[in-house]
């Protein structure tokens, strides 16, 4: 549907993925909105690559996200940003990419190249691109666990919920204990704006 | 009214638990694990995982005959496994309501083919529905209890691992207590024996026409006027996908989609210009539609194969894509066994020992990629020993003493053991490996009679596999640790050469168990000492396999991030190039 905000939310198994793909549809629910979202869990496991889809707006049929409908991509690691290029839609689409690099060993056993200019892979195309050293913030904000958190103040930017939204949704969804660091992150992440 | 989001398989135990649903049983597999995981939870409901999907569905079955609502949840395939009882539910009937929900795999995300299971109900005679997100799967599965009892007959509840894994915004409701229905003795309803299954024939055909008057009334099915140029026939996640390319179509939406709704379909096709139908994998509505006289078409537009998607729909139908930018390079990140994994000891010496193996469902079923290439068949839960077997009684002992079949301890319990009971019986002279690793691991560590634990987490006896394998009759049931490489690989060879059944009892817990998880935390990690290692020449430590393990500047490199702590790559290095963080000078 025209008016549905689509985001994907793609990395590496481990990273965090679907803690932060949940609070963002816990936030779309808080602000009234429908949702959905969409992932697939089974065989893919730790360093495997792990994609959500989030979708919301007035009413969301399909948890898929149209290829050529994506308005962000929130990329955990940069190859990962790369890889679902084809689902952002041609004009106006967003690219925020953590600037971290896992290698797969099919890289160290030659079977398969990591990507290069990523960054200029979007750019080309006229694609708004942000990449973020979020390992580095995480770090600052005092827990390394934190760069979805950070990675998701960095979207809060692109997406029109209130920041109470996001503050009562973080604080509700992350272990009590990393609280703090997490609104910190949070702050981080949304004080960049380009 | 309260709102939580929920997956589908979320919402199908809150639907079972507002149904007032008393027993519940499966057996895990992806996509349909977290159905039961989710039903344990509440304490109104008696929730148990089961050996296999026979024995879960033949639980729930005794239940809803006893007069409890009782539910059954298993993968598309498990089904199969379960197919004996299903046909004779459907003549035995029920009392208390009896629901069994099959998630189907479009796509295979992790699956051995893509069979829709929809042509079960059609086969069993047992009516068929199928919701199309969270919120319909809560309030369908608290209809199909209703309809359950109202027709006196199990319903095949039919999720896929879209709707199993997706999360929508539920609105959820209290529970309602349903009391055990009184138990009446029955037998020409609860004995199939030939005479009385004759009788039950007929009250089957009468359901099914009693059924097919309800599918036409029901509103589980309904149409949705829109523009009369163009209506769709769908069902289930065919629906969401065909409302997103098609928001202003008219609708036939099928929730109870056999006994196909006659009537109903003739009123919409009288009401709209032009009819497609949209749905994914099998024909199976358009069979229907084709067989009512009506030259509807729906495969003509839409994939067999695969997964649908909404872009499918928009292309099968208008022929077109959206507008985009071209797709990205991405970087193959095959899936691996663990570090630390119990299963890499044994595949590393399977590939030393250059065996045949046939091999079974489970994550060790990745020893059949490289580095190990260690497997010749994988082919369903427990056929690794019986085609061990096959293998023997075809090419004799000069092949089978080089033949192995590799099964996981709780793929044995679910259908091996009756494999192992066949070898003996026939003088077979195979070798059975189990790994037994305490945990049905691949679906995301749930319990089963090996574990010790039930699904609520209470202890329980666990079986015990070497005095089972010497109940049967194997003699030889040798015990090892496969991160002993040497002394298991010396076991293996000697068992294989052995002319008589043998069980191998691979023992060591799944490496993501939480005390293993702290165990590894405790062990301090390895690394290379570069100068030692001779690289690229060696290349000994890479076959083992282990995702911590990579080149890098043309020697080994251990990734600390991922690092357990185990010795399987110093016990391979033939140069001591790998030793304990802090011993590298």
């Amino acid at each position: 549907m025209a008016n549905t905000k689509n985001i994907i939310i793609s990395g590496v198994g481990g990273q965090g993925i679907l803690t932060a793909s949940e609070i963002l549809a816990l936030c779309a629910m808080e602000e009234g909105l429908d949702v959905k979202k969409s992932e697939v869990h089974g065989m893919s496991q730790r360093g495997g690559s792990v994609v959500s889809f989030v979708k919301f707006g007035e009413k969301v049929y399909s948890p898929l996200i149209e290829k050529g409908a994506g308005d962000v991509i929130l990329a955990f690691e940069k190859a990962e940003a790369l890889r679902w290029r084809g689902y952002l839609k041609k004009e106006g689409g967003v690219v925020i990419m953590n600037t971290l690099e896992i290698y797969p060993t099919t890289v160290s056993l030659g079977l398969d190249t990591y990507p290069e200019n990523i960054e200029e892979e979007f750019k080309k195309f006229g694609v708004k691109t942000i990449s973020i050293d979020a390992v580095k913030l995480s770090k600052e904000a005092g827990d390394p666990r934190t760069q979805n958190t950070v990675l998701l103040g960095v979207l809060s930017n692109f997406i029109d919920f209130s920041y109470d939204t996001w503050v009562k949704v973080i604080k509700f969804r992350v272990p009590p204990k990393t609280i703090d660091a997490n609104l910190k992150a949070f702050e981080l992440g949304r004080s960049i704006k380009e | 009214m309260e709102k939580k989001l929920l997956s589908g398989n979320e919402a199908a135990a809150r639907g079972a638990w507002e149904a007032g649903v008393h027993v519940a049983t499966a057996y895990p597999g992806t996509p349909s694990t977290e159905i039961l995981e989710n039903a344990a939870k509440y304490k109104e409901i008696y929730a148990q995982w089961s050996p296999n999907e026979k024995t879960a569905f033949e639980v729930a079955l005794g239940a809803a005959i006893a007069g409890a609502r009782s539910m059954v949840s298993m993968k598309h395939v498990g089904l199969n496994v379960a197919a004996d009882p299903l046909f004779s539910a459907s003549y035995t009937g029920v009392n208390g309501g009896f629901v069994i929900i099959t998630a189907d795999d479009p796509g295979m995300h992790s699956s051995q083919n893509e069979q829709d299971n929809r042509r079960y109900a059609k086969f069993a005679k047992i009516p068929l529905i199928e919701p199309s997100d969270s919120q319909e799967v809560k309030d369908f599965i608290k209809e199909a209890f209703e309809i359950s009892e109202k027709f006196d007959t199990p319903v095949l509840f039919r999720l896929t691992t879209r709707i199993s894994h997706s999360k929508g915004i539920v609105e959820v409701e209290d529970r309602k207590e349903v009391p055990l229905k009184e138990y009446k003795k029955i037998p020409e309803k609860y004995i199939i024996l030939p005479a009385h299954a004759r009788k039950r024939h007929y009250f089957v055909e009468e359901r099914t026409q009693k059924l097919k008057e309800f599918a036409n009334t029901t509103h589980l099915n309904r149409i949705e006027w829109g523009d009369r140029k163009l209506g769709i026939i769908t069902s289930g996640i065919s629906y969401v996908h065909a409302k997103e390319i098609f928001p202003n179509a008219s609708y036939l939406k099928l929730g109870l989609s056999w006994p196909f709704p006659d009537k109903l379909l003739k009123e919409f096709v009288e009401g709209v210009e032009r009819v497609i139908i949209i749905e994914e994998n099998e024909p199976f509505i358009e069979e229907e539609v084709k067989f009512l006289g009506y030259n509807i078409d729906g495969k003509k537009f839409i994939p067999l194969v695969d997964e649908l998607s909404p872009e499918v729909v928009r292309k099968g139908v208008l022929g077109e894509e959206l507008e985009r930018l071209p797709d990205g390079k991405g970087v193959k990140r095959p899936p691996q066994l663990c570090p630390g994994c119990p299963h890499i000891g044994i595949f590393y010496n399977l590939w030393r020992l250059r065996a045949t193996v046939t091999g079974d469902i489970g994550c060790y079923t990745l020893g059949a990629l490289p580095p190990y290439n260690a497997m010749d068949t994988t082919i369903c839960m427990g056929a690794s020993v019986t085609n061990a077997h096959g293998f023997d009684v075809a090419r004799g002992w000069d092949f089978t003493k080089k033949t192995v079949a590799v099964i996981g301890d709780s793929t044995f319990v679910h259908s091996g053991i009756t494999g192992l009971a066949d070898i003996v019986y026939n003088k077979g002279n195979s070798t059975v490996i189990i790994l037994d690793n305490r945990i049905t691991a691949m679906t995301g560590h749930q319990f089963h009679p090996g574990s010790g634990k039930t699904a609520k987490g209470e202890e329980t006896k666990r079986l015990d596999f070497e005095k089972l394998a010497r109940a049967i009759g194997v003699e030889k049931v040798y015990r090892v640790d496969p991160h002993k490489l040497r002394e298991s690989r010396k076991v293996l060879r000697e068992a294989m050469s052995t002319k008589e059944p043998v069980v191998v009892l691979s023992e060591r817990p799944c490496a993501l168990l939480p005390e293993e998880r702290k165990k590894a935390k405790q062990r301090p990690k390895k690394v290379v000492i570069p100068d030692k290692c001779k690289g690229e020449k060696c290349m000994g430590c890479i076959k083992l396999g282990c995702p911590a393990l990579s080149m890098r500047d043309g020697k080994a490199y251990i990734e600390p991030l991922l690092c357990v702590g185990c010795d399987l790559c110093q016990q391979v290095c033939p140069f001591d190039a790998i030793v304990e963080e802090g011993q590298n000078g």
